[in-house]
């Protein structure tokens, strides 16, 4: 379930291999895959999902929380858990551009590069090319 | 058009059925069959917030959803209705006798219950139920994804789907 490590400072949560792809990706470009720990939510139900993000964030003191999809039920779990833990931070539509930018924002409080890491995430999808007769 | 999809499933809204079978599908509205998101405004909320703008989600206490369901048949928007549970399903389907088919989308572990499928767990007091469906010409079969093969409920209850 998770490549959990002593000093991640957030979970990535999302659907099949979402999760630990993004931060396999991370580990290659930067070295610090470290920082996160993933879930995936193949096969589990919604109660199922939010117990174990609760014991990961709980086990980590994690305050920040990235996952894939809005409609997600990683999302909804993590938003049942802000109830809770209102300092938690939810980013979703996480992208590698997201956690690139996160792991390399360790001078500030996780919450506030998790604000920084989704402008960045956001600012990232480009499209280029499909011009009339290209090919 | 009207309902096209009668789902089970212990999530509710969540990625597959609003990408997964709302794309293909061009569902445009989502029923939720749960008596207590009906009564619970802040769930109500979490679920609208999963949906995108263009897709709109009514919510229903069982009676309701039995009152509403003949305007919603009617509606020329495509849409799904969903419940998290068997139980809720079948109270559904006694007081409307209006539902021909029932999709098995996410039922999953919990004590008491035998896997049937990767996604699919069942008590026996369930499979009981779906069987009485199936006893009254409710068309039950399991699928998770619409790229997935249906399987019929014969099917999932021996197991042979997992093979």
């Amino acid at each position: 379930m998770s490549e959990s490590e002593p000093d991640a400072r957030a979970l990535v949560a999302g659907h099949g291999d979402f999760a630990a792809g993004l931060v396999s990706a991370v580990s290659q470009i930067t070295g610090r895959g470290d920082a996160f720990v993933t879930l995936s939510n193949r096969d589990m139900s919604a109660a199922d999902v939010e117990r174990a993000m609760r014991e990961e964030v709980d086990a980590r003191g994690l305050e920040v929380i990235f996952t894939d999809l809005p409609a997600g039920s990683c999302t909804m779990a993590a938003r049942r858990l802000q109830r809770e833990r209102p300092a938690v931070v939810l980013v979703t539509g996480t992208n590698l551009a997201t956690l690139l930018d996160f792991v390399f924002h360790t001078d500030v409080l996780a919450g506030e590069a998790a604000q920084h890491a989704a402008e960045k995430g956001r600012a990232s999808l480009v499209v280029t090319g499909g011009a009339p007769g290209g090919h | 058009m009207a309902i096209e999809l009668f789902r089970i499933d212990d999530r509710l809204i969540h990625g597959q059925v609003v990408v997964g079978w709302g794309q293909p599908m061009d569902l445009t509205f989502i029923v939720l069959v749960d008596d207590e998101v009906a009564s619970s405004e802040w769930e109500q909320e979490l679920y609208r917030m999963g949906v995108p703008p263009e897709m709109d989600v009514y919510f229903h206490t069982v009676e309701e959803a039995a009152e509403k369901l003949p305007s919603y048949q009617r509606d020329e928007r495509r849409g799904a209705l969903l419940t998290g549970d068997i139980e809720t399903m079948a109270r559904l389907i006694e007081l409307t006798r209006s539902i021909p088919r029932v999709n098995l989308g996410g039922i999953h572990h919990r004590v008491g219950r035998t896997q049937r499928l990767r996604y699919v767990f069942l008590a026996p007091d369930e499979e009981k139920a779906l069987r009485e469906l199936a006893a009254r010409g409710v068309d039950v079969s399991a699928q998770d994804v619409p790229a997935a093969r249906p399987l019929g409920l014969n099917e999932v209850l021996s197991g042979e789907g997992n093979r």
